[in-house]
């Protein structure tokens, strides 16, 4: 009760100031508490040169990347909401919320809750051009949710649940409650090799290496850019 | 899709490596696309309108973004200029601002385009200059109003359907608070409204004299006394009515406390409480005389009716916006009344038999003359009483006169506001729907791509060509993108209409043929598993393991998985998207008897035609066996090679 004993309280002082204001009939004021709207958020990124340094992208590239970048948040950072816009425009078939959602936390690794121009263009690079081994270790920090080091089955399973909201509701064949949790027991059935329920960077590593598959279809990203 | 949103495209694209490990099929290759810098003056292309500037005036303001070393970004070394594609005429305003220190609103611009300008080249609002400062903030402000009232009532209005679960309180109160959402909620709502009149017209009534019975006809009686049975007896029930309300409200109300504290929740309290304190009030002479004043508070109930009618809500809510013109108004009345009271008064003083006969009595006077009113119940005597009430009366029409205007011009600006709201609200869902419509083009594009056979791989020259029209790069790679997304799932998109083709057939699923199929590939040493169907798979991974080795090694392979009872083999017909065999779809896992999978082995030219020959069926069988030659049901069109698709049973 005493927050609504503090409320009372307020409420009786806002009674006495407004009962003053009638009898000066002073104009209202702005409060200054409606001024300071958020303020912007402003961050601009290093020079095109030390970018250019540190990750694997020309000048070029790293100005078309930026324009484009500049022009969707001129703020200079993206936060989670408009992230999760982007995305699902390219999946309007479905719910891309979840998947952005980690896709998010897997850009922002100083996790501070946005994803600025160097988080970004650090993470293409990466995936772009860098080696199978960053391009796997970002794979496995992508489904490590809590960043704890190791996956186990929930965590794959809201990945993969993620992942097929993405789908919609239209699909063929239809798709089933159970398809996610197949799906997964597929996926730890490959890469567990200890078979201890989770997986670890190191087994993560090797089944993908072994995979023919996973290694042919890295090389598809290469010219992306 | 936006222009702006090309440019996430390749960041999507590249997150996609995010699902190679899920995937159980090889990705799609990526499609073909052809693809595709001390005092010196600087030369700022703006959407082609050149400004040239010197670099030190750009140099004056370092956090912003002509100011900073971010213009390199959009440097352009061919032409030696930085180049943006912006609107030029507020780029106009931007360079002023660097020139001159001062930054100027346009007033002809729309006031967000201005904004995001700003934001763009790294000002802040508060910059801008003084001239301007007033009638950018209004029309900031204004825009913001305008964006929340929508805001709140997409939350507040019928957009909101409450989700299933939600609890008898939540409907209760969504019922209380848009009462068109539901019959019985409009029903109430009239009910209410109508008891509102019925008590107010009692209320009414019972003051009026009705001519009192044949025996004393001379006297006359209100009727209220004169049938004090039949108003206690409405009185009771619209009371009833109130008190319901009034505790179905406090019930359903999310914030009691908040509820309690509200002026409506106030105002039904006080206009039935005094009955029930008639109803405890023993009656007695002394305490029922301060029990008739209490009967006044009945008339609140008239109050009730803001529930129902918006312009007395927009009347309420613009004195109340006006409280400090009106409490203006009120204290400078008041000053003027004190002083010409006084006046009048020692200027009568001398008059025998006056009316003035203290400066209260005056303020009588006072106001009656300030107002205009004029009863004449009261008029001075005196030469000097006669010339102090005219300039009374003068200088009253000017008091009155000030503040009104402003009341009057806040009345109407919320007026207009809320007749904005409301036909922006109607018009809002005819937009939407026409927006949903114009998009739907985008969102069926892939499927139509599917359709006309477009996944199909490169090999078929000139087939391709025929069939699908050309996309562009950004369509190439979008679409590139969404297959991948099928790849990984092993799920493919399908339209509305085949999704409820596809459900009913599964419905009526039965389990008439035996025949089973499995579909696997060949990754290698078998330990691995990429069937879509991974329960039955699983179980028979091993004994695949020799069914594998003839099949097609091929770089790339599309599996579906369907599991189906065999109809007639009749001729299938093609439906809108997916060739379907005469099997219906059955992902009937449950059943033990069988899973039947379709290898499609599309040609890449890798492949020769031997690997696709059906495989020996592999293992012990079970039942009836079948080896058919499917169509492939995923590429539809005639372009496509119809490569066999096994059904190896088991």
């Amino acid at each position: 009760m005493s927050g609504c004993s503090k409320r009372c309280r307020l409420g009786f002082v806002k009674f006495a100031q407004t009962i003053f204001k009638l009898i000066t009939g002073t104009l209202s004021k702005d409060k200054i508490e409606d001024e300071l709207e958020m303020t912007m958020v402003c961050h601009r990124p290093e020079g095109l040169e030390q970018l250019e340094a540190q990750t694997n992208f020309t000048k070029r590239e790293l100005q078309v990347l930026y324009r484009g970048f500049k022009n969707e948040c001129p703020s200079g950072v993206v936060n989670e909401e408009t992230f999760k816009q982007i995305y699902a425009q390219f999946f309007p078939h479905g719910d891309a919320s979840t998947y952005a959602h980690y896709l998010f936390n897997a850009f922002d690794t100083t996790q501070t809750g946005s994803v600025k121009f160097e988080d970004f263009v650090s993470a293409l690079s990466i995936l772009l051009r860098g080696t199978v081994h960053e391009k796997l270790r970002w794979t496995f920090n992508l489904y490590d949710i809590n960043k704890d080091g190791y996956i186990n089955k929930e965590e794959m399973m809201d990945i993969v649940k993620a992942i097929y909201d993405m789908m919609g509701k239209y699909t063929y064949p239809v798709l089933k409650e159970d398809t996610p949790r197949q799906h997964v027991d597929v996926f730890f059935q490959k890469m567990d090799k200890n078979k201890d329920g989770i997986v670890t960077l190191d087994e993560f590593l090797e089944s993908c290496q072994e995979d023919d598959n996973i290694m042919k279809s890295l090389q598809l990203f290469q010219n992306v850019m | 899709m936006a222009a702006g949103v090309a440019t996430w495209l390749p960041f999507a694209r590249a997150a996609a490596v995010g699902w190679l490990p899920l995937a159980q099929q090889p990705l799609p290759p990526a499609p073909e696309v052809k693809a595709s810098r001390g005092d010196e003056v600087l030369v700022v292309n703006v959407s082609g309108r050149r400004f040239e500037t010197w670099k030190n005036t750009l140099d004056r303001y370092p956090d912003t973004l002509l100011g900073s070393s971010e213009k390199e970004f959009f440097y352009d070394a061919e032409s030696g200029e930085y180049f943006f594609d912006r609107d030029p005429d507020m780029f106009r305003h931007v360079l002023n601002f660097y020139r001159t220190g001062r930054l100027h609103c346009p007033r002809q611009e729309c006031i967000q385009a201005f904004d995001e300008e700003l934001a763009f080249y790294g000002l802040v609002p508060e910059l801008v200059g003084d001239c301007c400062l007033e009638e950018y903030r209004d029309r900031k402000k204004e825009n913001a109003e305008r964006l929340a009232e929508d805001e709140e009532a997409e939350q507040a209005g019928e957009g909101p359907a409450l989700p299933a679960g939600s609890s008898l309180r939540q409907r209760l109160w969504r019922a209380f608070e848009n009462p068109h959402t539901s019959t019985a909620a409009l029903v109430f709502y009239y009910v209410t409204g109508f008891f509102i009149a019925v008590s107010v017209i009692a209320n009414v009534v019972e003051t009026i004299p009705c001519r009192s019975s044949a025996r004393r006809p001379t006297r006359e009686q209100p009727c209220g006394d004169r049938f004090p049975m039949a108003f206690f007896c409405m009185d009771t029930a619209c009371v009833l009515i109130f008190t319901g309300e009034y505790l179905l409200r406090l019930f359903a109300a999310p914030s009691r406390c908040r509820f309690l504290r509200s002026v409506m929740s106030l105002i039904d309290v006080v206009a039935i409480l005094p009955y029930y304190i008639g109803l405890f009030v023993p009656k007695n002479d002394d305490v029922s005389g301060a029990f008739v004043t209490l009967r006044v508070f009945r008339v609140f109930r008239i109050f009730k009716f803001s529930r129902h009618s918006q312009g007395l809500r927009i009347l309420g809510y613009t004195l109340k916006s006006c409280a400090s013109e009106l409490g203006f108004l009120l204290f400078s009345l008041t000053m003027a009344i004190i002083i010409f009271a006084t006046v009048m008064f020692y200027a009568e003083k001398g008059t025998s038999k006056t009316n003035f006969t203290s400066i209260p009595a005056a303020f009588w006077y006072t106001i009656v003359t300030m107002t205009t009113l004029g009863y004449g119940d009261m008029v001075p005597s005196t030469i000097a009483g006669k010339i102090f009430g005219s300039i009374c009366s003068l200088s009253g029409v000017l008091v009155i006169a000030l503040p009104v205007p402003v009341i009057v011009s806040n009345f109407s600006r919320i007026y207009h506001q809320n007749q904005r709201a409301d036909k922006r609200r109607a018009q809002q869902k005819v937009r939407l729907a026409r927006i949903r419509l114009a998009k739907s083009g985008t969102t069926n594009a892939f499927l139509q791509y599917k359709q006309n056979g477009g996944l199909e791989d490169s090999g078929s020259g000139e087939g391709q060509a025929l069939c699908v029209r050309s996309r562009s790069a950004f369509e190439q790679q979008h679409h590139h993108l969404l297959h991948c997304l099928e790849k990984t799932t092993c799920h493919e998109f399908t339209d509305e209409l085949t999704f409820s083709e596809a459900l009913g057939a599964v419905s009526l699923g039965g389990r008439t043929s035996r025949s089973t199929s499995v579909s696997s590939q060949p990754m290698g040493p078998g330990s691995l598993l990429s069937s879509c169907c991974p329960r039955r798979a699983k179980r028979r991974a091993i004994r695949l393991a020799n069914s594998t080795a003839s099949v097609s090694r091929g770089s790339m392979q599309e599996l579906d998985t369907l599991a189906g009872l065999r109809r007639s083999p009749a001729p299938q017909s093609r439906s809108s998207l997916n060739a379907k065999p005469h099997d219906s779809l059955d992902l009937n896992c449950d059943s033990p008897d069988f899973v039947a999978a379709i290898i499609s082995i599309p040609t890449p030219p890798v492949n020769t035609p031997d690997e696709s020959q059906p495989s020996s069926p592999g293992g012990g069988g079970s039942g009836g066996r079948s080896n058919t030659t499917l169509r492939n049901s995923s590429l539809g069109t005639p372009c496509l090679l119809p490569e066999t698709v096994k059904i190896s049973s088991l």
